[in-house]
């Protein structure tokens, strides 16, 4: 259609968009459900959660009744059962080509499963079952070999054919909680231990290369899929720390908002966000490079999230909380599905594009930011404001009535950080 | 670094060995030693051979020349009497003995650990920084897509499939190739049957092109013709089908005149059908008003405008049914033709008066088939037919000719110069002569004589529509007109011949009100002339009446009146002027105030009524700097307040948000439109492109080497097996470097 642009036929272009930006916020508030779903079907906590490499509809979790199951996101329903360990199911991992994953329990054993159920009339049954000494609490695959590695004592990297570790890899002798292969750069490992501190490995090496003690322990962490030398570790201190593993002294960013440890992350598959769980029954969304987050998800029932997953479609997301459900969420809240018309599309972009523009804007803000949360979840935000304000304070005054340069001032990024060893 | 370690290695190996053959057979070595070191100088031999026995001060760590009282260096243990080659080689080795120091202990295996994974750190770190490019390159984007790997699904085209077997193997296989085979579809590349090529063969180019195009013109020209019949199916419009009736009835009537020129039999058959048609009219009197439904007409009509409009339409058709049809073809409706003629012929003769009087005159000459209708309305319903004769005239406007647009020209040039000579008598007798001159014609003559034979009744009301006709061309419709009809007489002179006779019976009716006593009597007689008789009368009258008028009057007299009437409307509020105060008020209140800080008293007397001096008035009165122009000093209609609006604030960005440096940028983005009412479609869509695209049901697999382009080669090298074997290095002693890497 032809159209005459010249300016003095539409005036006021500032006002009228931004009356279109404070409409498009309010719709994007409206329109924001992002529960999806809840599949039910596990008698237990969900312990640990990991997405199929190759099919999207596919998610498996285990619980902690030893159980696993593997559910079909689009039917949301269990498509196979297997009792797997006796005790927790630690953790687990699809191999890479998605045709078989591992297991590892309380029962001192990793398990190799068959991805696809067993024909009528066959065991259900794992391919391999590794006897191991001690109790392995994490297990990570590599992605692109057939190769795996476990933590426990130690950190112990397999070879899948053989049942004697490859090599193991330890320093200091504390438990290691979790232990997560680069996917970029393959032979990288990071792992992190009760004793407060997060080691990283080198494969090829078969050698640890640094370790950085924090105030508290770290519980999990991953890589950025986009970009080879950074990650994120939740720690029990509620907060997140983006490390560059170049420069392990100060993390990139600190990521606040939780009020309770957080127990696990996962990362965006593009890169630019992840989503972290946390104790305090809550799931959030944070930009990678913003130190609080986007979006905040909560149920009444939902209660400590233990393990959450991002979907490699970069549309929803997956939490396994204590009470025995995965929900399914929708990444961005307020996205509609299905198929947009062309029109649909643009009309989305323009809107976001303005939200964008506008979002300094207090109204807008104002609207833009605004999230229920639970009681308790508000309350101790507002206590845990009121504490770190009197911290604040207290250091201000200590500072006033030393000698000058007595106090250092340090960041809040390196206030965390106990100590860096080589 | 390894060559080094070599060098020190030998080196230290060479150093003990020396020591140990000192150790354990010192007397040996030394006296040849002792041999070797005199046979070196000559000078000295013979001081030497003098010697008898080995002393203990003689050592190989204690090398003394007793004769010369000096020590004993080296280097000059080395030079030789003349020089040798075989000994450079001693000589250099004993150099790099000297250099190097002493070994130090290994490290402990803690540091050791550190030390390598220190060098490890270092090395992975650089490996993972090649990275970083890649990584600020993505972080800049403008738009990233994912997944990062397009994968372009190609469609393998059958033909390239099936010829790639050799043979069948699957049943699958088996039965495409049976398919191919069967219809002899081509495998390989001019895809063509061998019917089409055949047929290819049969037509030649020309002609098929030929055909073609007949083809494709006859299929357009028949969805052509569809789209017309469906467009035309679908008009609503009432005048539209009105008009195609009546070009339809035309077109049978020229196709009837033209087959009377050609074929007479025909024509004659077709005249017998409608004489055939007509006699069945007259036999059963269909359309007469006699049938129930007309006769519920009849009475509808009095209240229902449509009833009767369907009445009227029985009747004509009635009577265009009976009508007997003459041989003489073209002029087959009599009525109409000479008719028209005749009034042409007539119409100069015809005196001025006469249209004026006769409302079916007034605007053009009327076709006299409608008006016995209307006649007969009037006679039948007793309602004057003023609505009815409105949209007769419509209907006849659509109808008129050429020949009647001049008729009313005349017409109306004879109004005018009826006006302008206002002669007044006679008139009314040039009317009824006239009336009866016209000849055939059925109308006029019945008005006449039920005019004359119809009661009291209807007679005040054709008065009165005279009447106010005359008003009409007087272009009389505003309230002061209407007073000046009232008091001027002149006016009301000139219609009174043309309604002489009329006036008189409302003269009488007006008497006999004036005997009941009634309160319009009081009334001025000329008003009452006008008003009150219908308003006596009939109500029902005069509200049709007002009903038809403004319809002609509006047009006269608006567009003079229209600025007048807006003035008269707005008179009290003067806009212009109460901006202009307004802006005055604005601009006092911006300026700025004098501040008053004279305090009465101090160094003089206060009190009421004494004034603090002008000194002290001057000196305490701060005049504040004038204010800079103001922006709407030039513009004189508009007022620009500078006042910071508090509810538009609470919309404003207070502080300059964080990515941005300075407020102008800020600015500047803001200002910037993004939308598609300022901006075409292609920019548009750049401006508002995503900074993230995914597909949706794609699966976003992380980075690797082989999705950047330019990391391709340097990461080709650098992407090694992940599980490398260690190399030898590794297993080196430990030892701390000299530099050490962070």
């Amino acid at each position: 259609v032809p159209r005459n642009y010249d300016p003095a036929l539409h005036p006021f272009e500032v006002p009228r968009e931004y009356t279109r930006a404070l409409n498009a916020t309010k719709l994007e508030r409206v329109f924001a459900k992002p529960f999806l779903s809840s599949l039910d079907g596990h008698r237990d906590g969900v312990n640990c959660m990991a997405k199929h490499p190759k099919s999207l509809s596919t998610v498996l979790s285990g619980a902690c009744d030893g159980e696993v199951k593997i559910w079909n996101l689009t039917k949301r329903q269990c498509i196979r059962t297997i009792q797997a360990h006796e005790g927790f199911v630690r953790g687990m991992c699809a191999r890479f080509c998605g045709t078989s994953f591992f297991t590892v329990g309380d029962d001192k054993t990793v398990k190799q499963w068959k991805m696809e159920s067993p024909e009528y009339g066959e065991e259900e049954e794992p391919i391999h079952t590794i006897l191991g000494k001690t109790v392995y609490t994490g297990i990570d695959h590599h992605w692109k070999e057939a190769v795996f590695a476990t933590c426990g004592h130690q950190v112990d990297i397999w070879d899948e054919q053989r049942t004697s570790p490859m090599c193991s890899l330890t320093w200091g002798f504390d438990s290691i909680s979790s232990v997560k292969f680069n996917p970029i750069e393959t032979y990288l490992l990071g792992s992190c231990a009760s004793d407060r501190n997060i080691v990283l490995y080198d494969m090829r090496k078969s050698t640890p290369l640094k370790k950085v003690i924090l105030n508290m322990r770290t519980n999990t962490l991953c890589w950025n899929p986009m970009e080879a030398f950074i990650f994120t570790a939740a720690n029990e201190d509620y907060n997140l720390y983006t490390f560059d593993m170049r420069f392990l002294e100060s993390p990139v960013m600190v990521h606040m908002d939780h009020v309770s440890a957080v127990l696990d992350v996962d990362y965006s598959p593009t890169g630019k966000e992840f989503v972290s769980a946390s104790f305090d029954k809550s799931v959030r969304i944070f930009p990678v490079d913003k130190g609080h987050s986007r979006e905040v998800y909560h149920t009444k029932r939902m209660q400590h999230v233990i393990t959450v997953k991002w979907t490699s479609d970069n549309k929803y997301i997956l939490c396994g909380s204590d009470e025995m459900n995965i929900r399914l969420w929708k990444a961005n809240a307020s996205e509609k599905l299905g198929v947009l018309a062309p029109r649909e599309k643009a009309a989305m972009n323009y809107n976001q594009k303005l939200k964008e523009k506008f979002q300094y804007h207090p109204k807008i803000r104002r609207i833009a930011q605004h999230r229920h949360l639970p009681k308790s979840i508000y309350c101790q935000i507002k206590e845990q404001r009121i504490m770190r304000e009197a911290r604040r304070r207290k250091e201000l005054n200590r500072r006033k009535h030393s000698k000058p340069g007595s106090m250092p001032l340090v960041s809040e990024r390196k206030k965390h950080i106990v100590a860096v060893v080589k | 670094m390894a060559e080094e370690w070599l060098g020190v290695e030998a080196a230290a190996s060479g150093g003990e060995s020396e020591e140990e053959e000192g150790q354990e057979d010192g007397e040996r070595r030394h006296r040849q030693l002792l041999e070797a070191v005199s046979s070196l100088s000559g000078r000295r031999r013979q001081k030497l051979a003098e010697r008898t026995e080995a002393s203990v001060q003689v050592s190989e760590f204690n090398v003394s020349c007793e004769g010369a009282g000096e020590k004993l260096v080296l280097s000059e243990l080395l030079q030789p009497i003349r020089p040798k080659s075989a000994l450079s080689s001693v000589k250099k080795e004993l150099t790099r003995v000297k250099q190097k120091k002493a070994v130090e202990l290994p490290l402990s295996k803690e540091e050791a650990k550190r030390v390598v994974r220190e060098a490890a750190y270092v090395r992975t770190s650089k490996d993972v920084g090649k990275w970083q490019q890649v990584v600020l390159q993505n972080r800049r984007a403008e738009q990233l897509v994912f997944p990062l790997k397009q994968e372009i699904a190609t469609v393998v085209p059958l033909e390239q499939v099936a010829s790639g077997w050799k043979q069948a193997r699957t049943p699958l296989e088996q039965e495409i190739f049976g398919l191919l085979y069967k219809t002899q579809k081509p495998i390989t590349d001019p895809l063509l049957t061998p019917e089409e090529t055949a047929s290819l063969q049969a037509m030649s180019l020309e002609e098929a092109r030929r055909r073609r195009a007949e083809l494709q013109k006859a299929r357009a020209m028949q969805s052509y013709y569809e789209a017309k019949a469906r467009r035309e199916k679908k008009i609503k419009s009432k005048k539209y089908h009105r008009v195609l009736k009546k070009s339809k009835r035309r077109k049978a009537l020229k196709e009837f005149e033209l087959l009377h020129k050609s074929d007479p039999e025909a024509a004659l058959a077709k005249l017998e059908e409608l004489e055939q048609l007509r006699m069945q009219e007259r036999m059963s009197l269909k359309h007469q008003n006699k049938g129930k439904w007309a006769r519920s007409r009849a009475i509808m009509a009095k209240y229902d405008l449509e009833a009767r409009k369907a009445m009227q339409e029985q009747l004509a058709k009635n009577k265009e049914l009976m009508q007997k049809v003459r041989v003489e073809l073209p002029k087959e409706e009599p009525g109409d033709v000479p008719e028209e003629d005749l009034a042409s012929v007539t119409v100069p003769t015809l005196p001025a008066g006469a249209s004026e009087t006769n409302p079916w005159m007034l605007g053009k000459p009327s076709s006299p088939a409608e008006e016995p209708e209307v006649q007969e309305g009037l006679g039948d319903v007793a309602v004057p037919g003023a609505a009815e004769c409105k949209e007769e005239m419509e209907k006849e406007e659509e109808e008129m000719s050429e020949e009647e647009a001049l008729l009313q020209d005349f017409a109306q040039k004879r109004h005018a110069r009826q006006q302008r000579a206002g002669s007044p008598e006679g008139q009314g007798a040039d009317e009824t002569e006239a009336v009866p001159e016209l000849p055939g014609d059925g109308p006029i003559q019945p008005v006449c004589a039920e005019e004359q034979a119809s009661t009291g009744i209807e007679q005040p009301s054709q008065a009165q529509e005279e009447i106010l006709l005359s008003e009409q061309l007087g272009r009389v419709r505003t309230m002061e007109d209407v007073e000046a009809l009232a008091s001027g007489e002149p006016v009301e002179e000139q219609e009174k011949p043309a309604a002489a006779r009329a006036e008189k019976q409302v003269q009488q009716q007006q008497e006999e009100s004036r005997a009941s006593g009634g309160r319009r009597a009081r009334k001025p007689p000329a008003k009452k002339k006008i008003i009150s008789l219908q308003a006596m009368l009939s109500g029902k009258t005069q509200e049709v009446q007002f009903s038809s008028l403004p319809v002609v009057v509006e047009e006269e007299d608006g567009g003079i009146d229209q600025r007048g009437v807006i003035t008269e409307a707005f008179a009290g509020d003067d806009v212009v002027a109460d901006f202009r105060r307004e802006k005055r008020k604005a601009e006092q209140a911006a300026k700025p105030q004098p501040v008053n800080l004279v305090l009465p008293g101090w160094g003089e007397w206060a009190g009421t009524g004494l004034k603090p001096s002008a000194k002290k008035i001057k000196r305490f009165l701060l005049k504040p700097p004038p204010a800079p122009p103001r922006k709407d000093q030039h513009l004189p209609h508009v007022i620009l307040s500078e006042r910071r609006n508090i509810h538009a604030a609470a919309h404003q960005v207070s502080e300059l948000p964080f990515p941005f440096e300075r407020h102008q940028q800020f600015e500047q983005s803001i200002r910037t439109p993004v939308g598609a009412t300022w901006n075409t479609q292609r920019a548009f869509q750049k401006l508002t492109a995503p900074r993230v695209v995914t597909r949706a049901g794609h699966i976003i697999q992380p980075i690797s080497a082989e999705d950047v382009p330019d990391m391709g080669t340097a990461a080709g090298s650098g992407a090694k097996p992940a599980l490398e074997i260690a190399p030898q290095r590794q297993e080196q002693p430990f030892r701390r470097p000299r530099k050490r890497a962070r």
